[in-house]
């Protein structure tokens, strides 16, 4: 055993272990279940097998794949199709930003960062966040490195399936597999402890429930963006120390 | 419809997606991660995937709207409670809150 108390888990083996067992304890199948839904909606879409794997691979979020299934689908057009795939994946952005800090020191090959930036899903975000406590610092790239890459590899099966296996699959396993994703993020979502992030996640919710009939399409960016700097305002005011203490 | 205008349609959403992803790494080469900056973006993040979170339980807007809102949040609310009673095991939260919902759609 590669352990100690002070760093956690270090060393390729011990950590290569950890990656497995996480990965396959839950995130990779919740993947490879939530992408049998999108290979589903990407054949009904026209899109061929290839294109639905290449779409995981490079757009790499489900919701902006699934706006830009439906808005093709739909007759929107190319652009459309574009943009609210964009639009719904904006908040890769300051995932990035809070995340590629956990990882990249000591980095040098820019072609590396970016890779490790295409490779970010709220999936590996969430589950390396809450993982990384019991990791060595220096072990952490590498214990990501490996969590996405197996999740990849789950995606990319889950696409097949979906693609191949849509007629097969009664509906009403679909809808549970649709469900089972939302389920698990709110699970890992539960278990920050910070309280900024805590406030920040509650008026997010809050916000949603109230803007998504207004503004349908700009309703994440608006309350992820509002929330997130209520909440960072909130616990830097002092109010919630107090009650915290 | 055309191979090409498809294909164009994935390779653009990917171009389009990364676009995102590529700023987010460029500016996290600038930032002090102790720093108030970093901790405002962390708020934002988790705020916005919380209402995105939010957004597929309760505005679904594909197959999962033809289960009633209250099976999907009793299905939670059962997920969440066995999250803090297994001192938050992933695996067997998840299982009851699948369980709970395939139960209560199905009746």
């Amino acid at each position: 055993m590669h352990q100690s108390s002070q760093n956690g888990v270090a060393g390729k083996q011990a950590v290569f272990k950890k990656t497995l067992i996480d990965a396959l304890s839950a995130p990779a199948i919740i993947l490879l279940t939530t992408m049998i839904g999108w290979g589903t909606l990407a054949r009904a879409a026209g899109f061929s097998a290839e294109m639905a794997v290449v779409a995981t691979l490079l757009i790499w979020g489900l919701p902006g794949q699934v706006a830009m299934a439906e808005l093709f689908m739909g007759g929107s057009g190319m652009i459309a199709a574009v943009l609210g795939c964009s639009l719904a994946n904006a908040r890769f952005l300051p995932m990035t930003v809070s995340f590629l800090p956990l990882v990249h020191t000591g980095v040098k090959s820019k072609r590396l960062l970016f890779l490790m930036g295409q490779m970010l899903s709220i999936n590996s975000w969430a589950m390396c966040q809450r993982a990384f406590p019991s990791i060595a610092p220096d072990w952490r790239r590498y214990y990501y490195l490996c969590f996405a890459t197996t999740i990849l590899i789950a995606a990319v099966i889950g696409t097949l399936i979906g693609f191949y296996a849509a007629n097969v699959l009664p509906t009403s396993l679909v809808v549970s597999l649709i469900f089972l994703s939302p389920l698990f993020f709110a699970l890992v979502l539960a278990g920050n402890k910070n309280n900024g992030v805590i406030i920040s996640m509650f008026l997010g919710v809050g916000l949603m429930l109230l803007l998504h009939s207004v503004m349908p399409d700009t309703d994440l960016l608006v309350s992820g963006f509002v929330a997130g700097t209520a909440g960072f305002l909130l616990s830097r005011s002092g109010l919630f120390k107090a009650v915290g203490k | 419809m055309s191979q090409q205008t498809l294909w164009a349609v994935v390779l653009l959403s990917g171009a389009a997606t990364f676009l995102w992803r590529g700023l987010g790494v460029a500016f996290a080469q600038r930032i002090d991660t102790g720093g108030a900056l970093f901790q405002w973006v962390s708020c934002v993040s988790y705020a916005m995937v919380a209402a995105l979170v939010c957004r597929m339980i309760v505005f679904p807007g594909n197959e999962l709207m033809t289960v009633d809102l209250w099976v999907r949040l009793t299905a939670l609310g059962a997920a969440l409670a066995g999250f803090y009673l297994s001192r938050q095991s992933l695996p067997i939260s998840v299982l009851i809150g699948f369980v709970v919902f395939n139960f209560l759609s199905a009746v």
